[in-house]
């Protein structure tokens, strides 16, 4: 499939351009050219040339096994911990190619979040699990730690539920409590982005519900990309929706555009629920 | 078309619920029958044993005298054995299954290295011994003490440990791993703080359990050329010493020349059993205090 050309995919000349401009980094945090992906054999994206915008939320849909879990793993270089897989192709991230040897994923991973399916709180208390990654940045000092606890547990809509009970283990909490506290934890390390990989998936209406508002919330500050099975959830929220077909981005735009008037007819087959 | 035919079902049916209870005795007489044996081996060993210990027994030096013959000495042999072993064992042990879990690419060389570990807990302590005495006793001249025979006995349970603490470093979740690589935590950082704190339970119940086959080996101690009458207790790790087990093992030899050594052994073995009692609790108590559940 051809290089995309839909609201946010950008001509050669234009990029050749604003490379020397740095307008287009200005606009959109992250930017992929020709991005590939390999497990083993098996090539996972194909040909992936997408711009995401800053301080938004940017939903990727798709059928499973289409590569939108991988493609958004490729950003915090996640994919790295998988044994067997090759990328080529060029990840911008604020005008630094994070897929050059010497961009450090340690240094990366700080500066873009990371949500997971399930809620994965570490088997520490409520308090110490948000402030494990101040922590490991280097911020011993207590008086800071609690500042940055409260603060992300506020942010995170969380705070009035836990205030009360910080030094207990994180699993005494409820899936829902549990992911927006991942969500706090993500916070604490103040990242410029966050990927949420399905977060909803695992939860029940109303926790799910709580984490969308939070979501929305969020995007004030934060560019956020999220991965989701839900269409409906991905209409909500997002600000705009890629959809992914086969490790390809068969369309990306609008939400609204791309829900009411989709240009391609496979979008429109799947957004109607013909496949996927 | 009917490819289960009722009748014929029915008919066999009797015959499966009667094979089925047949079974479940077979089961069960398999199961007892170990458990007999070992009932009958500790109740000949108490009666034998019982009336012998006494505070001098436990405390007192060894004696050509049955009478006033007591284990200290080996009670205290065997306590620094431990020493060298908890030692090494936990530090070679963990590193090398962070090493091999964690760090080491899979492939070839690993899975190779892997079978080795493997095949290394299946050797007889014999040949660990005759290791022992070539490497530790004889080329590195430290004669027949405790750091040779600590070490010895570290060699023959550390594959053990290797694979006990692997297994259950493989046991904590990915995704806790994952949560703490997400937030931008080096290799180091995650295993320090998430995955080894995780697994710590089941890296010491694994450990502690090798520990006390440590604790009963005698083999290896043989080879080694550890003494059984040796009168003044061991104060350190440069110190010649004898252990339970090697008490016992002469103890056992000798009870030809005097009827009362098999007192003596017995009592021994009762001492000894205790020890190992005692250690399979700590490693119950550590297992049930920490333990996560996820």
């Amino acid at each position: 499939m051809a290089v995309q050309t839909q609201l946010y995919a950008v001509p050669a000349i234009e990029k050749k351009e604003s490379k020397n401009k740095n307008e287009v980094e200005k606009e959109s945090i992250f930017e992929t050219k020709s991005l590939n992906l390999w497990y083993g054999e098996t090539q996972a994206l194909k040909n992936i040339d997408l711009k995401i915008p800053e301080k938004s939320i940017t939903a990727i849909i798709g059928p499973s096994g289409c590569g939108k879990s991988t493609f958004i793993k490729t950003l915090n270089r996640m994919v790295e911990l998988i044994p067997s897989v090759q990328t080529k192709g060029d990840i911008h991230y604020k005008g630094s190619n994070i897929l050059s040897k010497d961009y450090s994923a340690e240094a990366l991973r700080t500066d873009v979040g990371m949500v997971f399916q399930k809620p994965n709180p570490f088997p520490k208390s409520i308090y110490d699990n948000v402030a494990y990654g101040p922590r490991i940045h280097g911020i011993k000092k207590k008086s800071i730690l609690d500042d940055i606890v409260e603060k992300s547990l506020k942010d995170a809509f969380i705070w009035d539920e836990v205030k009360d009970r910080l030094k207990e283990n994180a699993f005494g909490l409820s899936g829902g409590q549990q992911q927006r506290l991942c969500i706090a934890r993500c916070l604490a390390i103040e990242p410029e982005v966050i990927l949420m990989d399905e977060p909803t998936s695992a939860l029940d209406p109303i926790s799910t519900t709580k984490v969308e508002e939070l979501i929305q919330s969020l995007k004030k500050q934060y560019s956020i990309v999220i991965v989701t099975h839900n269409m409906q959830q991905a209409a909500r929220i997002s600000d705009q929706t890629a959809f992914f077909l086969n490790g390809e981005v068969v369309e990306f735009g609008k939400t609204d555009e791309l829900f009411t008037e989709p240009k391609d007819s496979r979008t429109m087959d799947y957004i109607n629920g013909r496949f996927g | 078309m009917q490819y289960i035919d009722r009748l014929q079902v029915r008919k066999r049916i009797n015959f499966r619920l009667r094979l089925n209870s047949i079974l479940k005795y077979v089961f069960l007489g398999a199961t007892l029958s170990g458990l007999v044996v070992l009932a009958i081996l500790l109740i000949r060993t108490v009666s034998q044993g019982f009336a012998w210990i006494d505070w001098n027994f436990i405390t007192g030096h060894l004696s050509m005298d049955p009478e006033k013959a007591g284990i200290m000495g080996a009670i205290l042999g065997t306590f620094w054995l431990m020493l060298v072993v908890v030692f090494f064992t936990l530090f070679l042990g963990m590193g090398a299954a962070i090493y091999l879990e964690l760090y080491a690419k899979k492939g070839r060389i690993h899975s190779l290295i892997q079978t080795n570990i493997a095949n290394l807990a299946g050797v007889p302590s014999i040949v660990y011994g005759i290791l022992g005495l070539t490497v530790f006793v004889r080329l590195m001249d430290f004669g027949s003490t405790v750091l040779a025979g600590g070490l010895t006995l570290s060699l023959l349970v550390l594959p053990i440990v290797i694979v006990s603490s692997q297994e259950a470093l493989r046991a904590v979740p990915q995704t806790l791993g994952e949560a703490s690589y997400g937030l931008g935590a080096s290799k180091w950082q995650t295993i320090k703080s998430i995955i080894l704190p995780t697994a710590l339970p089941s890296i010491l119940t694994g450990s502690i359990l090798a520990l006390s086959r440590a604790i009963g080996e005698t083999a290896p101690l043989v080879v080694l050329g550890i003494p059984a009458l040796l009168i003044p207790f061991p104060g350190g790790f440069m110190d010649r010493f004898t252990a339970l087990p090697m008490q016992i093992y002469y103890w056992t030899l000798d009870a030809a020349l005097v009827e009362e050594y098999a007192n003596l052994a017995a009592a021994s073995i009762i001492i000894l059993l205790l020890m190992l009692f005692i250690l399979n609790s700590i490693a119950i108590y550590i297992r049930n205090k920490f333990q996560h559940r996820f």
